[in-house]
């Protein structure tokens, strides 16, 4: 039968004949991507010689040897998981039970709200795909609403709504000469704000700074947030890690709950159950009644569906066997304030090394903030002069993750630091 | 499945529900409702209105509502024929002994870490799915001209590429067989990408309209991606021949149309892994570019831990090398980087010829014993005397079956015979066994001579 051909220069030098290399490639103008600046931090570390080296780029907690830590209550399920399970797929929402214990854990072993059934809630991959559902659903039905975003913030958040097509402002956040928060400006920033805009918050332990507000701020923010009829979306990718106790970092969202908020929460396992690479996160939102939850969250599978249809079930087996066994979570808790404490030591004893050097500046905000990171204010050229002379790996915004000092590095680290800024 | 939620007018309804709702039917936009936002006390706990309260609720879920339908059903005969997960003879999940093996030795590797994957995954993966599916001897993969980048499963893969070619490709429409996976629109939809078809299924022969793909392929715009089932195809288990594909190569080559093959049911087909590919393999050695979202979720039952490999082929390794630097901008906002899990079973197996060996025989038996279902439903309803030409049965391919059947009639056997299945006719293959043939032969005959 016949078979049309296009008439045009270009089609011609694509006629079909087995073997043409000289085919000219459809990608050809398509440019090279720059490189992750927080990934590509590990990447370089990884390829350099030296045995001093320091990686203080990702946020992936190291035990006191500098070694990915595989928790015992996740080992221990692990093993009650392993040949018990079938690996039919997951509902489009993910594993039910998953989801009930981890809403426990934002909103409240004994809260009123699950047991109204008003939170639409789903299981994520972790707390980026939590934060990208979110994103276009809200782009989906508030097309109208823009993002505001704190300054700084994890990298990765604007490319999340930008992918999502979500208009972005920022708001003042951190506050360079004090190290510490802008509170006043970001206040402003809150009432300036258009009514009913979005605001994504930072639960506890900011990344990357590591400054959180105060609870008497945090009940201001709120005041001011609900005065605006602004909406409030939360991330906490590190409950339990900033002070060790997880109902204690929770604080900021139960003071938003207790005051009335519909907030949505972005829940993720990757630090505090060491889940990294499982994905295992959660988006909820908290709706008028039942009847809305249910209507939310069957859109929020619409959404999930034509992305990866359901999630992966490892990750969420892993979390719903330690959080629905009493033992498994006693340990778990346990483990978490272990590794929080860490990195509470570790902020002093570089705080320490650093005074005791007799360095001219004040590192006080090392052990005033909270969480896996210190935003240190070491400026991009000193990090560059620390990773290329001392081989110390961090994010140029001099964003430090303590979770990579140790007993054994921690002088080393805060040698060059005060080499580079003295 | 929740209980109805009672109406406000409901006398078991609180006040606070009333006052919500009356506040709700005041209220048309979400602009409106922040215009309306008061400055509450700190600690009034009033329950203030959502942004989100003219979300309404979406509707089930054709193919995944047929197991909730399913599960409802109190019915001893019940036979879900809807989606298409594997079953063994005795109805059940099957898990396969080398996964049960890989993950075993997982488990006992007491190094192993959490720590994150490249956003692109693991490098091994990628290699070892590329070698599967273009073969290991690719002039492709020889020549660095493939990046392989592991997603969530065949749903993932799709979606990353689409995503992709929406930012990168010149052209933003995909044609997709008609019929096609009910899911396959809304993924380029969402993606960017806008969706045309091309004639593909003929619904008198139960066969393949191969005059009515050409034509339309034929008068597509040069350039256009077009989705190309690389084999079993889903519903209707109509695959083109060997030479009806290489007919089709030389189409779309002469019009520049980019190939994106779903691979989902490699091995599955035929019971061979190379047969299954070679569709791919064609357009592979020909020179020219294409995409290929492969999974693994039917073909080593991995089906809940989301595992799959997007590859694009390109003319040169450089090219290649900034394709994956984009890849990555497309995945990091999705999920940043992919599960560890079932990739790594994916790996531990194909990398091991023993284990790599046994799989394909257990891979061989779940092929077989679909064929062998095809061929008990067809005598079965030859038996019976079942009016009309069953014979697509038996020639049809992979996991499912496209009956022929009318919602009607899908709809009486549902009612009278307990069967569920999508409305479209599709039965999945892999739901039946030797016991329940009879069963389901018994109901398409009923359907056939009581309902037209």
């Amino acid at each position: 039968m016949a078979i049309r051909r296009a008439m045009s220069g270009r089609i011609m030098d694509r006629t079909a004949v087995v073997g043409a290399r000289y085919m000219s490639s459809w990608w050809r103008s398509v440019q090279p991507a720059p490189k992750d600046p927080i990934l590509g931090v590990t990447e370089a570390f990884l390829a350099d010689q030296s045995p001093d080296k320091v990686n203080v780029g990702v946020g992936a907690y190291r035990d006191d040897n500098g070694k990915p830590v595989v928790l015992e209550c996740v080992r221990e399920a692990e093993r009650r998981i392993a040949g018990n399970l079938n690996m039919e797929y997951l509902p489009m929402g993910g594993s039910v039970k998953m989801v009930e214990e981890t809403l426990k854990l934002a909103y409240g072993e004994n809260s009123e709200l699950i047991k109204e059934k008003r939170i639409a809630a789903v299981q994520a991959l972790s707390g980026t795909g939590a934060c990208r559902l979110f994103a276009d659903f809200q782009k989906r039905f508030c097309p109208d609403s823009q993002i505001y975003i704190p300054v700084p913030t994890w990298a990765n958040h604007h490319n999340i709504w930008r992918d999502a097509q979500v208009p972005q402002k920022t708001y003042h956040y951190y506050h360079p000469e004090s190290k510490g928060l802008d509170f006043a400006a970001m206040i402003d920033d809150i009432k300036n704000a258009p009514n009913g805009s979005f605001f994504l918050l930072h639960a506890c332990a900011h990344n990357p700074t590591g400054v959180d507000p105060s609870e008497e701020q945090w009940r201001e923010i709120s005041h001011h947030i609900k005065a605006k009829g602004h909406f409030a979306f939360f991330d906490m990718a590190y409950q339990g890690f900033a002070s060790g106790d997880p109902e204690k970092d929770a604080k900021a969202i139960r003071i938003f709950l207790e005051d009335g908020h519909h907030i949505g929460i972005a829940q993720s396992y990757a630090k505090n159950m060491g889940l990294y690479s499982q994905r295992v996160g959660c988006l909820s939102v908290l709706c008028e009644d039942e009847k809305q939850a249910v209507a939310v969250k069957s859109q929020l599978q619409q959404l999930a569906r034509p992305m990866y249809s359901n999630p992966p079930v490892h990750g969420a087996l892993i979390v719903s066997t330690i959080l629905s066994d009493p033992d498994l979570k006693k340990q778990w808790l346990k483990e978490v304030k272990v590794m929080a404490d860490r990195i509470i030591g570790m902020r002093t004893a570089l705080r320490g090394n650093l005074e005791k050097l007799g360095s001219p500046l004040s590192w006080q905000h090392i052990t005033n903030q909270i969480g896996m990171f210190c935003y240190s204010g070491l400026t991009p050229e000193q990090v560059d002069r620390l990773t290329n002379e001392f081989h110390i790996y961090m994010t140029r915004n001099g964003r430090i993750s303590m979770a990579g000092v140790t007993t054994g590095n921690v002088e080393y680290l805060a040698n060059a630091i005060h080499e580079v800024t003295k | 499945m929740r209980p109805e939620f009672t109406s406000p007018s409901s006398s078991s309804s609180s006040s606070a529900d009333r006052r919500l709702n009356a506040l709700v039917r005041h209220l048309a936009t979400p602009s409106m409702v922040s215009q309306t936002a008061v400055a509450f006390s700190p600690t009034s706990g009033f329950h203030g209105d959502s942004v989100f309260s003219h979300v309404v609720r979406a509707p089930e879920d054709p193919i995944l509502g047929v197991t909730v339908a399913y599960n409802k059903d109190p019915s001893p005969v019940k036979l879900n024929l809807g989606v298409g997960a594997y079953r063994t003879e005795e109805g059940k999940p099957l898990v396969l002994n080398v996964v049960r093996k890989a993950e075993q030795m997982l488990l006992n590797d007491k190094s192993r870490v959490k720590e994150y994957l490249p956003i692109v995954g693991i490098a091994e993966f990628n290699k070892l799915s590329a070698q599967l599916i273009f073969g290991a001897d690719s002039p492709a993969i020889r020549e660095n001209r493939v990046t392989t980048v592991q997603c969530l499963s065949g749903t993932g893969s799709l979606r990353v590429g689409a995503e992709f070619l929406a930012r990168h490709y010149h052209q933003k429409t995909i044609y997709i067989p008609q019929p096609t996976w009910g899911n396959h629109p809304k993924v380029f939809t969402l993606a960017g990408l806008s969706v045309k078809t091309y004639r593909y299924y003929d619904p008198t022969t139960r066969g393949l309209n191969f005059q009515g793909l050409l034509e339309d392929l034929g008068s597509a715009p040069s350039g256009s991606i077009v989705l190309l089932h690389a084999c079993a195809h889903n519903p209707t288990g109509v695959d083109p021949t060997l030479q009806q594909w290489e007919q089709i190569r030389q189409l779309m080559r002469s019009k520049a149309l980019l190939p994106f093959f779903d691979s989902a049911y490699q091995g599955f087909a035929s019971g061979n892994l190379d047969e299954d590919a070679q569709s791919i393999r064609m357009f592979v050695t020909d020179g020219g570019e294409c995409f290929v979202a492969q999974s693994y979720a039917k073909n080593m039952g991995l089906y809940g831990e989301r595992v799959g490999a997007l590859s694009v082929v390109c003319t040169a390794a450089d090219v290649a090398s900034k394709v994956e630097s984009q890849l990555k901008l497309v995945i990091r906002p999705m999920f940043s980087n992919p599960p560890i899990h079932g990739a790594s079973i994916v790996a531990t197996i194909l990398k091991d010829s023993n284990m790599f060996n046994e799989w394909t025989i257990e891979l061989k038996a779940m092929a077989d014993r679909i064929i062998s279902m095809r061929k008990q439903l067809f005598d079965a309803l030859r038996a019976r005397g079942t009016p009309g030409d069953w014979s697509h049965i038996i020639k049809q391919i992979g996991m499912f079956t496209f009956t022929g059947l009318n919602s009607k009639q899908v709809e009486f056997m549902t009612r009278e015979y307990h069967i569920y299945m999508t409305s479209d006719g599709r039965i999945s293959m892999a739901g039946l066994s030797s016991k329940t043939v009879p069963h389901l032969a018994d109901a398409i005959h009923a359907a056939v001579t009581r309902m037209t």
